[in-house]
């Protein structure tokens, strides 16, 4: 390592930082357990990620600051006005494509590492290294990949039902198997100083694993796959510091890894799914034949219009309003917040039921409402507000289905069969936001809209309640 | 087609079969309304209204009958409007075919239609039309409305300068919808409310009105009929409820009885005796009257006082609140001409293929079509067998398998330990320190911020660019500018990534 940067800071200073910045990125993991504090979470990150640059600028690099600097600025530039353009609505894309880049980096640096002419392993070491960049790239690639397919479904560019290849198992065990012999391929080809071409077969099998692995999830199961995509992330971030040695990007990946895990078993809870499952895709091509003859003349539905719904909320005490992933697409969060504001100064107690998936990512409707200024501390999650439907006048629900759905508790034999829902039926009343009778993503029936104190309102979220609140 | 409303001939009869609101409704439907003059004035409702409202007010009955399609009536015809009905003809109105074989005939004979709002199927999509049940909502609402009237007291407990008042204690025997509108009015005016009924799944109705149920120790007798009614109760049954009357006559202000049972005499539920063990100035309301009585001392039409109890057997309580429950009945009605009327073109087709309209028709073409056969789906769907307990199958988690993992793990853990190099171990300890840090910190998120935790892990996940870095300095052009790239979209994600939680946490405001 020569020295002829501008001022080389001690290996010691460096290894401080480093520690540093690793309790400030804890720091800022632990400040989002509510919202006072996620503020001052984030500038830890920010603060963390300043010394870790600034302690491998100032004590690593010794050339191309030129370089280094218009990276960092023009790519800050775009992530700046990436971050101020993107649509609250569109966060779960800009997730996906951030999480690319992630997977993209991790890629990069592995090839790069692996190029390098002044490593210096040998034995043990130059394989468990060469095992490590190996799979530092594997990942790399899946995240990125997979997260591409992802963004485009999220965004709509790409249909989101499920691909279901015939015999999609199999491939992916034969991906999965390929990848391994190719890794041994690559090992025993780098001990002999080659290597390169396993390495570059082996990211184009990882690249197809991830666009397939995506392309078989349908939309709804979407919230898992994005939180994995973010472990994924985190793990590359892992590998790579093993393949460094660098003790920073092995913390620093680990937490981001267990987060997303976290949220990933989170999210199939809350579907009373099997992660495999989930990622194993194809979700409603079983159960929903069975689902269709079940749904037998479950008798009629009861339409009502805007201005009696505006009466039936002017006249209830207890409101409880349950927004699902039709509220984002139409956009309605404003309007929603626009009644909910009228109906407050009416002294009348409006809450927020959040079901962990309603949405295409984890925590997407509390975000839509705090855009829209609904104060967080009337927004509730599901087990909060469950026991409390009895009591409940009015529940509206705005573009959601499967999460409202009764036959997860009554019928055993639904695809949604123990999934955690929205009790709303136990309420007074429940009005029905929807654009027309179609089932909801998991193809099931629901019954809620043939309960007697069930209400139809049919049309655009947005348009019906922006007459609600005309109404009112 | 014309729809005609004649004013109601029949004594008392403060109803009319349409209102202005519903007038302009039909009218969309493609069809032309006339009403006799002063058809609406019992229910406040005056000439220049329906006129306003696009209706014809025609001067006599006669012009209403002659000229009208559709006939639209409250009370079934008497006094010669059953001669009325012409072939061509359909009348829509209660018409209690059941107890009133002679009228049915005689509309049968007429070679007409006649449809009876009393004999639409109590099958779920029907209660738009369940005039029945919108009367009976009327009637327990004014049941208690007379009740306060003649009750010399307050309803609500008070406890003033000038003394405590108790609360008034109501009975309301029968939970139906006239019952169930009796204690909910009765509630909402402060008084205590019991209520009873054979039916034991209205218990959890009466509670969620806030009154107490009433139950009788009778396991294996559920007193749930067909179409929502009661059925007749076994003797030893009977008995045990008298029982519990008797008891509570001693205790209750107000006794609301609204137990019918359909095609049969009201049943005896309040004998004289119990009258007699009741406070002075006590108040029964007999919603059945009508048919009997509940009380044995009722009066059908009149107010009487007998042991000192005001018993009241007015059988026209609906009428006496004219102008909510013709609105309601012209709901009703309404809707039943939508259903006959599919094509919305003003021309009503009777298809007695439809199971509604094939239950309220009770003759047609000189035809008598009563009683309809039994309908399919009634509307507290009698439990067809005990369903067998269902055996929860829950599968033990198997012990073995996550025993198996941890093991393999161990293996796998001591064998990596075994070949690799002390760094690694160092590097390997701080990976699964941290994987448990990591873990211990998520769960404590709070689930609404779990998109912000996404993009600021995803920030900080490009913590990768460290890996860049190191590589930007090398000799290698081309490991340089794949550092400059990497360095490049890193930046991108912690710049993006940071800002974007930024704006997302800065909009969470309270």
């Amino acid at each position: 390592m020569n020295t002829q940067g501008l001022f080389v800071l001690p290996d010691g200073v460096v290894t401080v930082s480093y520690i540093i910045a690793t309790v400030l990125f804890i720091l800022a993991l632990g400040g989002l357990s509510n919202q006072e504090t996620a503020r001052r979470g984030n500038w830890y990150g920010i603060f963390g990620m300043a010394i870790a640059l600034l302690a491998t600028v100032f004590g690593r690099i010794t050339e191309n600051y030129d370089l280094l600097i218009v990276a960092l600025l023009i790519g800050g530039t775009i992530g700046i006005i990436l971050a101020r353009r993107v649509q609250m609505t569109q966060m779960p894309e800009l997730v996906a494509v951030l999480h690319s880049l992630v997977g993209l980096a991790a890629v990069a640096v592995g090839f790069a590492s692996f190029m390098d002419p002044d490593k210096h392993f040998i034995g043990v070491d130059l394989t468990i290294h060469d095992i490590e960049t190996y799979l530092g790239i594997l990942i790399g690639a899946v995240t990125f990949s997979g997260s591409i397919i992802a963004f485009g479904k999220l965004s709509g560019r790409m249909s989101g039902k499920p691909l279901t290849l015939p015999g999609r198992h199999w491939f992916n065990l034969a991906l999965l198997i390929a990848a391994i012999w190719f890794g041994r391929e690559f090992v025993m080809q780098s001990a002999a100083g080659g290597g390169l071409n396993p390495l570059i077969i082996m990211t184009a099998i990882a690249l197809l694993f991830g666009i397939h692995m995506v392309m078989a999830i349908g939309g709804a199961d979407m919230p898992v796959v994005v939180s994995m995509l973010n472990s994924y992330s985190g793990w590359a971030a892992a590998a790579t510091g093993f393949m460094l040695s660098n003790d920073l990007l092995i913390v620093t990946g680990a937490l981001v890894g267990s987060s997303g895990a976290i949220l990933s078993y989170i999210m199939c809870r809350a579907m009373n799914r099997k992660f495999l499952a989930v990622i194993a895709g194809g979700f409603g091509t079983g159960g929903g034949a069975v689902a269709a003859s079940t749904g037998e003349d479950q008798g009629e539905v009861v339409a009502i219009e805007a201005h009696e719904v505006a009466a039936l909320l002017a006249d209830a005490k207890e409101v409880m309003i349950i927004p699902g992933y039709g509220m984002a697409v139409a956009q309605a969060q404003h309007t929603v917040h626009e009644i909910t504001r009228v109906l407050r100064d009416k002294k009348i107690n409006v809450r927020f039921g959040i079901h962990p998936v309603a949405g295409r990512m984890p925590g997407h409707m509390n975000v839509l409402l705090a855009e829209a200024r609904v104060p967080y501390d009337i927004v509730f999650e599901m087990d909060e507000v469950n026991d409390d439907f009895p009591k409940v006048d009015v529940s509206v629900v705005i573009g959601a289905n499967d999460i409202v759905n009764p036959s997860a508790q009554t019928d055993p034999d639904s695809p949604i069969a123990g999934m955690p829902v929205l009790e709303c039926w136990k309420g007074k009343m429940t009005i029905i936001l929807k654009r027309s009778m179609a089932t909801g993503y998991a193809g099931v029936q629901n019954p809620l809209f043939f309960k007697e104190n069930s209400r139809m309102l049919f049309g655009d979220a947005k348009d019906t309640l922006d007459e609600v609140f005309k109404a009112l | 087609m014309k729809i005609g409303v004649p004013r109601e001939i029949h004594e008392g009869e403060q109803r009319v079969a349409t209102t202005p609101d519903v007038v302009s409704q039909l009218i969309k439907l493609g069809f032309s309304v006339a009403v006799e003059k002063d058809a609406g004035v019992g229910a406040s409702i005056s000439n220049e209204a329906y006129e306003a409202a696009g209706c014809e007010v025609l001067a006599s009955a006669k012009d209403v009958w002659s000229h009208a399609d559709l006939i639209l009536k409250v009370r079934a015809p008497e006094g010669g409007e059953e001669s009325l009905l012409r072939p061509d003809q359909t009348l829509i109105c209660f018409l209690g075919p059941g107890q009133n074989p002679e009228l049915l005939e005689q509309l049968t004979r007429t070679g007409g239609t006649a449809m009876s709002m009393d004999s639409v199927p109590r099958i779920s999509r029907a209660q738009k039309m369940d005039a029945l049940s919108s009367m009976a909502n009327i009637a327990g609402y004014r049941a208690i409305v007379e009740a306060a009237q003649h009750f010399g007291r307050f309803f609500t407990g008070q406890i003033t300068a000038a003394g405590n008042i108790p609360p008034a204690k109501v009975l309301v025997i029968g939970a139906g919808v006239a019952g169930l509108s009796a204690i909910g009015s009765a509630r909402s005016m402060g008084a205590i409310v019991r209520a009873f009924d054979t039916r034991p799944e209205v218990k959890e109705q009466v509670e969620s009105m806030d009154a107490d149920f009433l139950m009788l120790e009778f396991e294996d007798e559920d007193g749930s009929g067909e179409g929502g009614y009661a059925k007749v109760m076994s003797d030893e049954f009977i008995k045990a409820e008298m029982a519990l009357f008797a008891e509570q006559a001693k205790e209750v202000d107000i006794i609301i009885t609204t137990a019918l049972i359909p095609g049969r005499p009201a049943p005896l539920l309040v004998t004289a005796e119990m009258v007699g063990l009741m406070k002075d100035g006590s108040v029964i309301v007999d919603l059945a009257a009508e048919t009997g009585g509940n009380c044995e001392l009722t009066e059908a039409g009149k107010v009487v006082v007998k042991h000192g109890v005001s018993i009241i057997g007015y059988t026209d309580l609906p009428s006496r609140l004219a102008a909510q429950s013709s609105q309601l009945y012209a709901t009703n009605l309404r809707h039943l001409v939508a259903e006959l009327c599919p094509e919305k073109n003003g021309e009503i087709v009777v298809d007695m293929e439809d199971e509604v309209i094939r239950g309220a028709t009770v003759c047609t073409g000189g035809e008598t079509t009563w009683p309809p056969p039994p309908p399919t789906l009634s509307a507290a769907p009698k439990q067809a067998e005990p369903e067998p307990a269902p055996v929860v199958v829950k599968k033990k988690p198997s012990v073995f398998g996550p025993i198996a993992a941890v093991v393999i793990a161990v293996v796998a853990l001591l064998g990596l330990g075994a070949v690799a190099p002390p760094s690694f171990m160092a590097h390997f300890t701080v990976f699964v320190l941290a994987c448990f840090v990591g873990y211990m910190v998520i769960w404590n998120v709070s689930p609404a911020l779990h998109t912000p935790l996404m993009s600021v892990t995803n920030a900080i996940s490009s913590i990768i660019v460290i890996g860049a870095l190191l590589q930007i300095s090398s000799a290698d052009k081309v490991i340089m500018w794949i550092a400059t790239a990497t360095v490049l979209i890193t930046s991108i994600n912690i710049a993006g990534g940071f800002a974007v939680t930024r704006r997302m946490l800065e909009m969470f405001r309270k």
